[in-house]
């Protein structure tokens, strides 16, 4: 054992990037296997043609991508991007005070953890809460028929307010945590210079706080934005059959339509539209911060 | 520092606090109330806690989701630290890919990563069980808990690393007695939120799992769908209370801010 020892360490004194390598090879393996195979593999089967029982047979075709541009479809694409955008303004307009009010007091740790909390409590289940309150018989309802502003239920559960007010209410924390850390970092004293130099408080916000802490609300939308695209059971449990979001196109097709390629076209389309997204906020947030420091 | 902040701000902050905590807590709370229909309450009872126990699939669906977690997650922790050791003390040519390649799987939909996972495994004519769940675990876990380990490290001060090699430690004793030490609470933290992931998945897991086995989500899934006894405000409870330890415990031991950084 101690001789093994040994040659191992003489072993990779020699090679210094064996070690990387052998530290980087189980999980980048185990990445390439199962995360980066399959992708290529969906790619290709958006390619070829349909099989009979799902699955897909040989050839080449574009028919999935033209089958895609569909009215019908676009609009489930246009509708997915309409309510994630909704969803990233909602949660930026909501997000920002409670950040702005978070870095500013005593209590962080304490408000920090309880924005954190609902984050990796299970989301199946807060999404169970939301149907708790909005259905017919939901604690809204039951309220408000109590107190007589209504006299029969409203549909609450099932339309599109219900999609959007369940991807805020589970996509907020995203938003609040990089605001937060970017207030945080904001160096007070460029603010008491405002005030010497007379801003007043709107003044203040607008030339100062808010511009430094673009990066931060740059990071925020696109973590709001970028799950909301890809939401599936948001929009399964709380939009019902009429509210369909890409993300449940794409399992539709691949469980009760059996139109495997076009599935995969279709969640193609999907990564296609979250890649760019990430990107162009990148280059937003790597880019000469002339802007920023104006 | 303590500039004070404006009405407006405290409002919105007070009634988005409420908006994230009120539904979940109203949810337990009719966990214990004895009305099967309504939502009036009509006394404290246990019965839908009683009734869980005697429900085969939840028990099964429990018992698939901790092997599930607990698999996936030790596998995914160990090769996650590996990489994160390997990006956080090397410079090498393929490092920023490397690195690019890991926020992959984090920024993917699930849906979409599940589905490519359903078409790798039926093309290989893998039967779809515990192990296809197991494996995609750990695929979407090794980024997660690469990126938590990997901000512990940063924050690591290498001189207490140099201090014993110059002491006379060989490396692989100062990364035992040293390194792995000060690492443990990143490590922990990241096995942590790895496990809550796992045992939280639904979407992933439903298109990679068959017939045969659910984990606990896909089960609670279809009681959600099927609707509405108080016995899935019960179960929820209990997942709830499960978790809400778990992040807890996560938090205390990082308190950095490692959970916004792995979703990030």
């Amino acid at each position: 054992m101690r001789t093994f020892r040994r040659r191992l360490l003489a072993l990779l004194a020699r090679r210094p990037g064996l070690e990387a390598a052998s530290l980087l090879a189980p999980g980048t393996l185990w990445l390439l296997a199962f995360f980066a195979v399959p992708m290529l593999l969906m790619l290709a089967a958006s390619f070829m043609p349909r099989g009979m029982y799902g699955g897909v047979d040989p050839g080449f075709t574009l028919e999935h991508y033209r089958r895609f541009l569909d009215p019908l479809y676009l609009q489930v694409l246009g509708r997915t991007v309409v309510w994630a955008g909704a969803a990233t303004v909602a949660c930026l307009l909501l997000g920002y005070p409670v950040a702005w009010v978070i870095s500013r007091s005593r209590h962080r740790g304490l408000l920090l953890f309880l924005i954190v909390l609902p984050f990796w409590t299970s989301f199946l289940v807060r999404t169970f809460a939301m149907i708790f309150l909005l259905r017919d018989t939901g604690l809204v309802n039951s309220l408000l028929l109590r107190v007589g502003l209504i006299s029969q239920p409203m549909t609450l559960l099932y339309t599109p307010f219900a999609v959007l007010l369940g991807l805020v209410y589970g996509f907020l924390p995203f938003m609040v945590l990089p605001i937060y850390a970017s207030l945080e970092k904001l160096d007070p004293s460029l603010l008491e210079a405002a005030l010497v130099l007379g801003a007043r408080p709107r003044a203040r916000f607008f030339t100062v706080t808010l511009p430094l802490s673009l990066p931060g609300v740059i990071a925020g939308c696109l973590l709001v934005f970028v799950p909301a695209l890809g939401s599936f059971i948001t929009s399964d449990l709380l939009g019902g059959a009429k509210q369909v979001m890409i993300g449940n196109l794409v399992q539709n097709q691949f469980t009760s339509a059996r139109n495997w390629p076009f599935g995969s076209a279709v969640s193609f389309a999907l990564m296609a539209l979250v890649l760019v997204t990430v990107m162009a906020s990148l280059r937003l947030r790597d880019r000469p911060s002339g802007e920023v420091t104006r | 520092m303590t500039r004070r902040v404006s009405r407006g701000a405290l409002l919105v902050t007070g009634a988005v606090y409420l908006f994230l905590h009120l539904p979940v807590l109203v949810l337990a709370i009719f966990s214990v109330n004895a009305s099967r229909y309504s939502v009036a309450w009509t006394g404290f009872t246990l019965d839908w806690y009683r009734k869980l126990a005697g429900r085969a699939d939840l028990l099964r669906g429990l018992r698939a989701s901790l092997i599930v977690g607990s698999v996936s997650t030790a596998v995914a922790t160990v090769f996650g630290t590996l990489l994160a050791l390997a990006l956080a003390r090397n410079r090498f040519r393929t490092r920023r890919a490397i690195e690019g390649f890991l926020y992959l799987p984090i920024v993917t939909p699930e849906i979409v990563v599940g589905i490519s996972l359903l078409v790798l495994f039926v093309l290989l004519r893998v039967p779809l069980g515990l192990a296809t769940i197991t494996i995609a675990h750990i695929a979407f876990n090794i980024a997660f808990v690469a990126v938590v380990v990997r901000a512990r490290l940063d924050g690591l001060d290498r001189s207490l690393e140099e201090a014993a090699l110059m002491l006379g430690a060989d490396e692989l004793t100062a990364f035992r007695t040293v390194t792995v030490p000060q690492l443990w609470p990143g490590i922990i933290a990241g096995a942590l939120l790895a496990f809550t992931t796992s045992f939280d998945d639904y979407v992933i897991t439903s298109l990679v799992a068959g017939t045969g086995s659910s984990t606990l989500p896909v089960v609670v899934y279809g009681m959600v769908r099927r609707n509405v006894e108080p016995t899935v405000n019960a179960i929820s409870t209990l997942i709830l209370l499960v978790t809400s330890l778990l992040i807890w415990l996560a938090f205390r031991l990082t308190r950095e801010r490692p959970l916004a950084a792995a979703r990030g």
